[in-house]
């Protein structure tokens, strides 16, 4: 699988979700290269159990850098499917790739309509540099 | 950028862990205008600030900077200043307060009622028209070479004198923030742009890196220097901070005087102390502490992840009895526990 950021529906957190029609209603979510950028300098990420069920909108984990500590919000409802707990040990990773090898947490969607409240590529470029 | 006291700031440049290396073993160039400057001109001027600051001024002679605290009668902090005697290149001997940003408004309040006991001093608040620049790490004296008279690099370790940067007036002083060698230099703010280009410049080959607040704050909080707002406020006196060595009580009368006499008598109920935490996870500023039998026994006033020891920091008042070097505490992490060990100040000593 190789995920694009130009595939992706964003939040306006900086949380982004993947859900292909072939995924069998299972999102794969993380946070975007903005995102990773902003905090920099990364040293620990908190992730959730498997098996939680979280509402759009929960804090699922936290990623904190040297400067600050940051809640990483769900963009779906669902329940919590797997989670990428190798990243823990190489957060760097996230500069170089925050999509493919960068995802956090899957979620399997309560109700994918969800989805599409999210924003979709260029409505998220679009956010960025109205913040930027 | 952030505002910060009126200033947009940078947080960081580069990142934080790159600057605040860079620091550590080359050199940072900081923009740190927005500290307030205070000048004070005229022959009593030395008494005004004797009177004013915890420190002894009377005995100041030029070229000497000494790290102070304004106190309120009751001996709450009400900032922390560098002060300076300076001699101009006319040979009139001035000083020189350098107060926290944040501060400076309520420092110039302040001191309206002394000024006007002391009509013959003459108060100017300089700040916007000066710049200041800090240049510090192991190579801020080599990058320094080319810019600055032979005198003002060998200045000692809070030693300061008006000098000459490129034929322009310069302020050099031997002081900083950060438990590095190097300098903090106050220009005509016309001046600041060359004067950063030209030590970016000469410092280039030597790995010069401009840093922001971001550094600026993890670089203080590894050499165990207090921030106000953080760790020092109008309710902390200077003996519970751990500053007493800025308290000069003897044989003199100050504001809070009477006061940090009798303090310095006392046992103090909390005690400033380093705290090395267990894992990744930083605890930051209002992170409470606890003993092992669940009660709390202190808060965290500033913590980071320290870049140079490669985990979390964190500075704490902790109640004086527990306050043990080496004894073993929890810190309350946004919900969950983490070891911490009681460490003596400084986190970093440069080698």
């Amino acid at each position: 699988m190789t995920i694009r950021p130009e595939d992706l529906r964003y939040c306006k957190s900086h949380e982004w979700a993947y859900a292909p029609a072939d995924s069998g209603g299972i999102a794969t979510i993380g946070i975007s290269a903005f995102a990773v950028a902003e905090l920099n300098d990364l040293v620990f990420m908190a992730l959730p159990l498997l098996g939680q069920t979280i509402s759009a909108g929960d804090e699922f984990g936290e990623v904190e850098s040297v400067k600050a500590v940051s809640p990483m919000y769900s963009p779906v409802s669902g329940e919590i499917v797997d989670v990428n707990t190798e990243l823990v040990d190489r957060l760097e990773s996230l500069n170089s790739d925050p999509y493919d090898q960068g995802w956090i947490i899957r979620i399997k969607m309560s109700d994918p309509t969800e989805l599409t409240k999210l924003l979709d590529y260029s409505a998220y470029q679009k956010l960025l540099s109205q913040n930027g | 950028m952030a505002p910060f006291a009126g200033y947009e700031m940078p947080i960081q440049y580069k990142g934080i862990v790159a600057e605040h290396t860079a620091t550590r073993t080359a050199l940072g160039l900081f923009d740190i205008s927005h500290m307030g400057r205070l000048r004070f001109d005229g022959p009593r001027a030395d008494q005004l600030l004797d009177h004013l600051l915890t420190r002894r001024v009377l005995d100041m002679q030029p070229g000497q900077v000494r790290y102070s605290l304004v106190c309120n009668e009751e001996g709450g902090i009400l900032d922390d200043v560098l002060v300076s005697c300076l001699e101009s290149p006319s040979s009139k001997i001035y000083f020189l307060l350098v107060v926290n940003a944040s501060n400076k408004d309520k420092i110039v309040s302040w001191l309206q009622p002394h000024l006007a006991d002391f009509p013959d001093v003459e108060f100017h608040d300089v700040t916007a028209a000066t710049a200041m620049i800090a240049v510090q790490g192991p190579k801020a004296v080599e990058a320094c070479q080319k810019l600055l008279p032979a005198s003002s690099l060998q200045l000692g370790y809070y030693k300061a004198k008006v000098t000459e940067q490129m034929s322009k007036p310069c302020i050099v002083s031997r002081t900083g923030y950060t438990g590095e060698d190097g300098f903090e230099l106050i220009v005509r703010a016309e001046d600041a742009p060359r004067v950063w280009e030209n030590i970016l410049l000469s410092g280039r080959d030597a790995g010069a890196q401009p840093v922001g607040l971001g550094a600026r704050d993890t670089l203080r909080l590894e050499a165990g220097m207090p921030l106000y707002g953080h760790e020092l406020s109008e309710q902390i006196d200077p003996y519970t901070a751990g500053l007493s060595f800025a308290c000069s009580l003897k044989d003199r009368q100050f504001i809070g005087s009477s006061f940090l006499a009798n303090r310095a008598k006392e046992s103090l109920p909390v005690k400033r102390v380093g705290l090395s935490i267990e894992g990744r996870r930083a605890a930051r500023e209002e992170s409470k502490c606890f003993d092992h039998d669940q009660r709390e026994i202190g808060v965290v006033t500033s913590g980071t992840f320290s870049p140079t020891l490669g985990r979390p920091i964190s500075m704490a008042y902790i109640h004086s009895d527990l306050a043990r070097t080496g004894s073993q505490i929890e810190v309350d992490i946004r919900g969950s526990r983490a070891a911490a060990t009681i460490v003596d100040l400084p986190f970093y000593k440069r080698p």
